[in-house]
């Protein structure tokens, strides 16, 4: 099979070697009160897989640097990158990215880098499931799933059903309140797309939601996700706990842990 | 011979954060290679071993009997990186073109 | 070609201004107490804690908790650099002098290791953990040690980087001869000086 070209721009782009490239913040989007989505144009950008992130490199005045990493929310378009910041409470380089830093001005990134938590069209179905920031690389896989429907001009619109040259998809997005959702308009369009997107907050449920605010249940997984036997490829993104928790209950309910790709982030942030 | 305690906390990361160091070093597609446990023998992918990051050092281990697979410190004008006790790393073929051009443009 | 982006800066502690000489070069001031580890979090129950030492013949004596807690306490008060940068000033400990449990030791070493649970280790020439200059703590600010900075128990050699303060410390060997430990055989300098920057083995 062929992957199609919104995934993997020129042939061999996204396995040229990483190297570290101003990139132009060209415009940004504030997707809640504290989480901001750059949108950076990137010289020479080699193109990148969904799922793939990169570092980012800020020098203040004094010569002091500081190095984070960010997944890209959107699939490769041409010398666009979009990197989506939630600012950490005392962070150091969170807060300049999503409050300081201007329209126009440069930073530095190095990427593409991840080979694993990658998503590629595929006959098998996908289950995306996010904790949190964690939908930010989920969003370019479901996005790059959108994006093979366009092409296959296939008119999707049923539950859960194949698009182009990929299988069923279906999204599970578990978060604190529904203050701090993210995409929500891509997320819309996904779901009338065909790709069901399940909202679990943990904290405070959205306003008419019938489903009250609690941890993400191993039941909500089984009624949302696919059964074992039709072999999806499972994509766990979130904090530590999170993603640990829900790999378990996926593997216990049968899922081949081969099939379950997880990318934790830790304290680290900021 | 060390015992075997079997990584359960939650304090670790998954190996795929070390694609953006390794990737300096190594082709794109380091953390998709099998890293062999020097102690128990296991293998695993090297994206989902359990890395610990938040140490002077970034300590990649093993799922199934926890030793050290993997150390990266990375300095400001160098890195070092071991697989301590006879560890080791199966590392996939890339298109031997992109290493070709890779080496020519020195990057 | 370091880009430069206006307006970022370190996020600085109220103090540091005033830090003046306590603060070696390179290290910021941290009001937090950052958890460095290297695996995972040893769960030990004091129980089933002691604490040995072995001399280069292989003589050992260890101490039971009860043991340990009945020697005489001492209560360093000091300043702890971590070779990541973070420095914190004016922690309050409570332990055993290493003066006191090397008192009735039989030696000639030039060299310690200390050696915990889950596999670390660190070594020190013993001069550096001699003559006031290095405990086994079980106590940080009036309470037990939380397992995640290496309670039950753990070393603190302030004058050295902190990785030379061993978490979950269990014993400590004396040796005729250095033997590196965890991260000084990984690129970290095998003294960690904080005030000659001694950081990596090959600056």
């Amino acid at each position: 099979m062929t992957a199609p070209e919104t995934v993997r721009p020129t042939r061999d782009g996204p396995r040229a070697r990483p190297a570290w490239r101003v990139a132009r913040l060209a415009a940004d989007r504030r997707e809640n009160a504290r989480t901001r989505t750059l949108v950076l144009e990137v010289p020479g950008w080699p193109g990148h897989l969904p799922g793939q992130h990169v570092d980012v490199r800020l020098t203040a005045e004094d010569g002091y640097t500081a190095t984070r990493s960010y997944s890209m929310s959107a699939p490769a378009d041409g010398e666009r990158v979009e990197i989506t910041v939630q600012r950490v409470p005392d962070g150091e380089v969170s807060p300049y990215l999503t409050e300081d830093l201007p329209v126009g001005a440069e930073i530095e990134i190095l990427g593409p880098v991840g080979g694993w938590f990658v998503w590629r069209p595929a006959p098998a179905p996908t289950l995306l499931i996010a904790g949190g920031a964690g939908i930010v690389p989920i969003m370019a896989m479901g996005r790059a799933w959108l994006g093979t429907g366009d092409r296959a001009q296939d008119g999707a619109g049923r539950d859960g059903a194949a698009r182009g040259g990929a299988g069923a998809m279906r999204v599970i997005y578990s978060l604190r309140s529904p203050d701090l959702l993210c995409y929500r308009d891509d997320l819309d369009a996904l779901a009338a797309a065909g790709a069901p997107v399940l909202y679990a907050y943990t904290r405070r449920p959205a306003p008419g939601g019938h489903r009250p605010a609690g941890r993400l249940t191993r039941e909500e997984i089984v009624e949302h996700g696919f059964a074992a036997d039709q072999g999806p490829a499972c994509f766990v993104c979130g904090p530590t706990g999170f993603v640990e928790a829900v790999a378990a209950a996926l593997i216990d309910l049968g899922h081949d842990p081969a099939r379950v790709r997880t990318e934790r982030f830790g304290p680290s942030g900021g | 011979m060390a015992a075997e305690r079997p990584i359960t906390d939650d304090r670790h990361l998954d190996g795929n954060a070390l694609a953006g160091p390794l990737s300096m070093l190594f082709v794109p597609d380091i953390a998709t290679s099998t890293g062999r446990c020097g102690s128990c023998g296991r293998g695993d992918l090297l994206a989902r071993a359990p890395l610990y990051a938040q140490a002077p050092g970034q300590v990649l281990r093993c799922r199934h009997c926890g030793n050290v697979v993997l150390r990266l410190v990375s300095a400001p004008d160098m890195f070092w990186l071991d697989l301590p006790h006879g560890s080791g790393l199966a590392i996939p073929h890339t298109a031997p073109a992109d290493v070709s051009r890779d080496v020519s443009r020195g990057s | 070609m370091a880009l430069l982006s206006p307006g970022f800066h370190r996020r600085r502690p109220e103090g540091e201004a005033d830090a003046g000489d306590r603060l070696p070069p390179g290290q910021y001031l941290t009001d937090g107490f950052p958890v460095l580890s290297a695996g995972p979090t040893p769960r030990i129950i004091p129980a089933s804690w002691s604490f040995t030492v072995e001399n280069e013949n292989g003589q050992k004596t260890s101490w039971s908790w009860q043991e340990f807690m009945d020697l005489p306490q001492e209560t360093p008060t000091v300043d702890i650099h971590c070779v990541t940068r973070w420095s914190k000033f004016g922690t309050s400990w409570q332990g055993v002098s290493l003066d006191t449990l090397l008192e009735n030791v039989e030696t000639d070493a030039g060299y310690a290791v200390f050696h915990s649970h889950g596999g670390y280790t660190t070594n020190v020439p013993l001069e550096e953990i001699t003559d006031g200059k290095a405990w086994i703590v079980h106590t940080f600010d009036g309470e037990p040690l939380d397992p995640e900075h290496g309670g039950p128990a753990r070393g603190l050699i302030p004058h050295l980087y902190f990785w030379k303060s061993a978490k979950w410390v269990q014993g400590v060997r004396l040796l005729d001869h250095d033997d590196p430990g965890f991260w000084e055989t990984a690129g970290y300098h095998n003294h960690g000086d904080p005030w000659r920057e001694e950081r990596y083995a090959w600056a």
